[in-house]
């Protein structure tokens, strides 16, 4: 996905000391990492299988909003820090759909419910699809020829600009959406229980990954927008319309942040301003952690990051506490960065360094 | 399209000129002291009539605009004694003046009220601003001089104010250590209590070490991924204050959790240096005058930043800081060590924003852990992007009038706001429900990062140098420009 890694040179530093070290230091704390987590498991089996589902269904959310992230990085190199703010406004969209269109309650029909679910996600979808598109043009696309850091800085003002568009909507409290989901058991084997609302949200999440990976692979859009990604320079003398591509790429990208955030509204029942930030984070560390710019190292990255969270918040044998969730992916984005900036299923290119 | 519309407004108002008798022509062929009187005298006046207009009339106002008059008009620049050029000197020397004396005229009821902004900033306030200028001068280093955003400024912010918690503070009980403190209770045997001043360097010291810790293995990284890593540690340094009353489980409380470390001592000089020089013992007993005392010494502060910015901006080191800024590739090309060099821009922001910090908690009396939020890195780095990167005095420019609006100035645009247009208001009502400006703080400062970006990246008060970077673009050239396709029909394009 690197536009112009051939015509630099890469540059060569002298290996200090410290990067001898740090590898085996990281190997180590993988390693802890998982003698910890065989611990949890001899100690209650069930039980770690029950917070593994939590584990997905976090990693589903994660993985909606890491693919924005890692398609607008893959064909702009450009990190969307507003992309967790469309996030927060498509579940804030589809709170206000569910609620005040539909007038979903908790103890709905099926036939209710799917319809409110699909009318809403389409609406969400469709929403932040153009807010995102708009975005891009209003915010990105003067800077294209700027310094890399400007389009940045840009991101984050409209970042902060969004989040004030929701306080100023909805005010600066949480937004409660009441539980419209059902809670009750799919199954229970001997101890592992797995529930409805967990289970809607894999439903939801699963057909639009699907819909995402038909559109890249199979479509001529995808197609353009691979072309893109891979060099716009040659995408443009091959006809391609970067531009509107590019656009595209931004309402594909927004679009996941709406189906993202419906499933977040409904599955958590709280949405606030400043959601979108702290999820956009760590979202952004799914990509990282994935391969930014490589869509199934997003959802890889995604899942990763969903089941640490919840073994960290749910394990009972010496987990930090929720306290401590967001140190914690940090760290693991910091250690990401420093040692493997390619992410696990990135390839190394020599602008990486 | 933004080039064309400022033309057609250049192009009317010189047409309604010359429609006067003042064509353009014969304007520039004046001289420039006259041109630079008329414009001035032409601002001065609108400023006035807006005051009088808009404002409070205090006969004050023509004092302030005589001052403004005299600073403006004459072209100072070309003052010379026996051939050196001093006159440089006047205008800074004069802000200066103004700064120092504030205390004496800004604070009393006399003074006009500007329009929509109302009164001017309270002592308090210019304390802010005089810290929050230390800050983005700090952060200047980082950005402004060596062009690696940094998105987690606040962290320094942060080990500076919990530097002052753990050592000028009952903080850790079972130790007992004094040197030099001032205004400690008699009997109180609890923490460290060290001189604010010894503290301040300590807090500079400790973070640059934690910048250098922070710095050395992420400044390989690229700008993008290197402001994501900051923003990492960033939120990773609020959250172990906030959780460190019990780290670990260990019991050990490091920063006594979401309650803060409070309170901190304050700062002073000590009873001999009171007796025998005059400085103030202990500036928490000062009273009302406390906040003009604080105020004189952030000021000292900020001239030592200052200071230290312009003298390393033209050293060797800062010289390496601009040539990696404006293109890394080719100034490790020329011999600039890169690591090295981004480290001490690093190092150096970190510093004052530790200073900074310390002295900002010893004034407020306490380090809290709610204070330190990405917000306030964004909040720093908007004042260096508005003022000017890379410019001395566009980032304290920019320093001052966002922590103006911070404190006061949102409040009163707020309230002028819903007294004009707000229900019941004065002139028309066109919304009903009254008007939180400040809850909008961020937004308006986002709003202010974007258009700055788009329409002048330079900044207000921008360096040349950087300005140019900015028209030119110092980075990979596209090979067809998506976006203006022009030159490619323009026979003279290459």
């Amino acid at each position: 996905m690197a536009t112009h890694a051939q015509t630099e040179m890469p540059i060569r530093l002298r290996r200090s000391p410290v990067s001898y070290v740090m590898p085996v230091l990281a190997t180590c704390l993988v390693g802890l990492l998982l003698v910890w987590l065989g611990i949890n498991f001899v100690k209650g089996p069930a039980y770690f299988f029950t917070i593994s589902f939590i584990g997905l269904t976090n990693g589903a959310v994660y993985a909606l909003v890491a693919l924005g992230y890692t398609l607008v990085y893959g064909i702009l190199e450009l990190i969307n820090f507003a992309h967790g703010d469309v996030f927060m406004l498509g579940g804030m969209f589809s709170a206000t759909m569910v609620l005040s269109v539909f007038h979903l309650t908790a103890h709905a029909s099926t036939g209710a419910l799917v319809g409110a679910i699909v009318g809403s996600l389409a609406v969400a979808m469709a929403a932040c699809g153009l807010l995102n598109a708009t975005i891009e043009r209003v915010a990105y696309r003067p800077l294209r020829g700027a310094p890399r850091l400007a389009p940045l800085i840009t991101a984050i003002g409209m970042s902060f600009i969004l989040e004030d568009i929701a306080i100023g909507w909805k005010g600066p409290s949480y937004t409660a959406v009441p539980n419209v989901l059902p809670r009750g058991q799919v199954f229970s084997i001997s101890g592992v229980v797995l529930t409805w609302e967990k289970l809607i949200v894999i439903m939801i999440t699963v057909p639009v990954l699907l819909a995402l990976i038909w559109l890249v692979q199979r479509t001529r859009q995808g197609k353009a927008m691979r072309a893109t990604a891979q060099d716009r320079d040659a995408a443009a003398m091959m006809g391609i319309n970067v531009n509107r591509t590019i656009s595209f790429t931004f309402m594909i990208a927004g679009a996941l942040a709406g189906a993202g955030g419906l499933v977040y509204a409904l599955y958590f029942g709280q949405i606030r301003y400043d959601t979108g930030f702290q999820l956009g984070l760590i979202a952004f560390t799914a990509a990282v952690l994935g391969g930014i710019g490589n869509l199934p190292g997003a959802v890889l990255g995604a899942l990763c990051i969903g089941f640490i969270q919840a073994f960290n918040e749910g394990l009972l044998w010496r987990a930090p506490g929720s306290n401590w969730t967001e140190s914690i992916v940090f760290t693991i984005l910091i250690l990401i960065l420093v040692f493997r900036p390619e992410g696990l299923l990135g390839e190394r290119t020599p602008e990486g360094v | 399209m933004r080039a064309r519309l400022v033309k057609g407004i250049a192009d009317a108002w010189w047409l309604v000129l010359s429609r006067l008798g003042l064509s353009r022509h014969r304007w520039q062929t004046l001289p420039r002291f006259t041109r630079r009187t008329v414009k001035a005298v032409v601002w001065v006046g609108l400023g006035l009539l807006l005051i009088g207009l808009f404002g409070v009339w205090k006969l004050s106002a023509l004092a302030v605009a005589a001052v403004v008059l005299v600073l403006v008009v004459p072209s100072y620049g070309k003052v010379t004694v026996r051939g050196r050029r001093v006159g440089k000197a006047i205008l800074p020397l004069a802000v200066l003046v103004l700064a120092i004396t504030y205390p004496f005229y800004g604070v009393v009821s006399s003074m006009p009220q500007l329009p929509i902004f109302g009164p001017v900033p309270q002592m308090s306030t210019m304390v802010g601003m005089a810290v929050f200028t230390m800050m983005a001068l700090g952060l200047n280093f980082v950005v402004g001089y060596a062009g690696l955003l940094d998105l987690g400024y606040v962290a320094f912010y942060a080990m500076g104010s919990y530097m002052a918690g753990w050592f000028a503070s009952d903080q850790f009980a079972k130790q007992h250590l004094r040197f030099g403190a001032v205004g400690i209770a008699p009997g109180d045997n609890a923490g460290f209590h060290l001189s604010i001043w010894l503290v301040l360097l300590m807090a500079g010291i400790a973070t640059a070490i934690i910048g250098v810790i922070i710095g050395l293995p992420t400044l390989r990284l690229r700008g993008d991924y290197l402001a994501i890593v900051t923003l990492g540690f960033g939120e990773i340094m609020p959250q172990i204050a906030r959780n460190g009353d019990s780290l670990f489980g260990t019991g050990f409380n490091l920063t006594n959790g979401t309650g803060g470390i409070t309170p901190i001592d304050g700062p002073g000089f000590g009873n001999w240096l009171h007796h025998h020089v005059g400085l103030p013992a202990n500036y928490l007993t000062l009273g009302t005058n406390a906040d003009r005392v604080f105020f004189w010494t952030a000021l000292v502060l900020v001239l030592l930043t200052m200071f230290a910015s312009a003298r390393l901006r033209d050293s060797r080191l800062g010289r390496a800081w601009i040539a990696i800024r404006e293109d890394e590739v080719a100034a490790a090309a020329m011999g600039v060590p890169l690591m090295r060099t981004k480290t001490w821009a690093y190092a150096t922001g970190a510093f004052f924003g530790g200073v900074a910090g310390a002295y900002y908690a010893s004034y407020n009396g306490g380090a809290f852990p709610d204070e330190f939020f990405f917000n306030i890195s964004v909040f720093i780095l908007c004042m260096v992007i508005l003022g000017g990167m890379g410019n001395i005095w566009g980032v304290i420019f920019g320093a001052c009038f966002l922590e103006y609006l911070d404190r006061e100035g949102l409040a009163n645009i707020g309230a002028w706001l819903n007294g004009h247009f707000g229900p019941g208001g004065s002139d028309f009502q066109i919304w009903h429900k009254t008007l939180d400006v400040p809850l909008y703080e961020f937004g308006i400062f986002g709003a202010i990062l974007v258009i700055v970006m788009l329409f002048r990246p330079e900044g207000l008060i921008p360096s040349s140098r950087r300005a140019a970077e900015f028209r030119e673009g110092v980075h990979d050239e596209p090979l067809y420009d998506v976006e203006h396709d022009e030159r490619l029909y323009t026979p003279e394009a290459t």
